[in-house]
């Protein structure tokens, strides 16, 4: 069976969804990084959706599970890249994806975390 | 395209990707705007799973309709299973009677500009929605 896959960097777990995922598919990218979560130890997860044309119930509940899920296993979450068309759909559609961070960029999401950026000057990118 | 395509069936989590893409390809056609696109879309991908995981499977059908110089997009889903007895409270939020969150259908009814619900315990649900090009 197709797997959307996930790449690992350091103590962070990259996941770009690239297709419109059946139902199925989407509960294995669940099971899936949980399991990755628990093996390596990461503590920072980020779900790039800027290709997702849609997002429905299905969908942001198992966005919303893995955010539980990975928090409960010791890493954050953040879902990156939304596209507005679906963030205005999202909430109309009574969905607030309650518990999950979101970030408008890739970016964004690494900053979020609070993952040194690598071109950024080392006296004032000191993180915690 | 045809006014209206064939039976498109509902059967597996793979058919309602399928039904979604060509809900998005013929509002693409019809010049629908990205939002009314997209909640068109999901409008469309919620009722399938509904007409999948309630109704036991079905079929989905599209036509393009027009009234009054304006064009508009109609999907109907139909299936033969149980049928809902109370159609009021299937449309509240957070209503379900399986594993969903319960917002599908009162959340798929605010995406689209018609919607249109028919059920008979133990024969099957219809279920039409429409949107016209804004």
């Amino acid at each position: 069976m197709e797997r959307i896959p996930i790449l690992k960097i350091g103590r962070l777990l990259l996941v770009s969804i690239q297709v419109d995922m059946h139902d199925r598919l989407a509960i294995a990218l669940q099971d899936d990084l949980t399991e990755r979560i628990a093996l390596t130890g990461a503590n920072g997860v980020i779900i790039d959706i800027s290709a997702l044309e849609m997002v429905d119930s299905f969908i942001g509940r198992m966005l919303s599970n893995i955010a539980g899920m990975s928090k409960l296993l010791g890493a954050d979450t953040v879902v990156a890249g939304m596209r507005p068309s679906v963030a205005i759909t999202l909430v109309e559609l009574g969905l607030s994806l309650k518990g999950v961070r979101t970030a408008l960029s890739l970016e964004r999401a690494i900053e979020l975390l609070g993952i040194a950026d690598p071109e950024s000057e080392p006296a004032d990118g000191a993180q915690d | 395209m045809a006014p209206k395509t064939d039976r498109i069936p509902l059967l597996t989590s793979e058919d309602i990707v399928n039904v979604r893409q060509m809900v998005r390809s013929i509002a693409v056609e019809l010049g629908f705007s990205l939002v009314d696109q997209t909640k068109f879309v999901t409008a469309a991908s919620e009722i399938a799973r509904n007409t999948v995981i309630y109704g036991g499977g079905g079929w989905a059908s599209i036509e393009i309709i027009a009234r009054e110089g304006r064009k508009g997009l109609r999907v109907t889903f139909e299936d033969q299973g149980p049928g809902i007895a109370d159609i009021d409270q299937a449309l509240k939020d957070g209503f379900t009677t399986g594993s969903g969150l319960g917002l599908g259908l009162g959340g798929a009814k605010r995406l689209v500009n018609d919607f249109n619900i028919e059920s008979k315990p133990g024969l099957g649900t219809r279920i039409t929605i429409a949107r016209w090009k804004s």
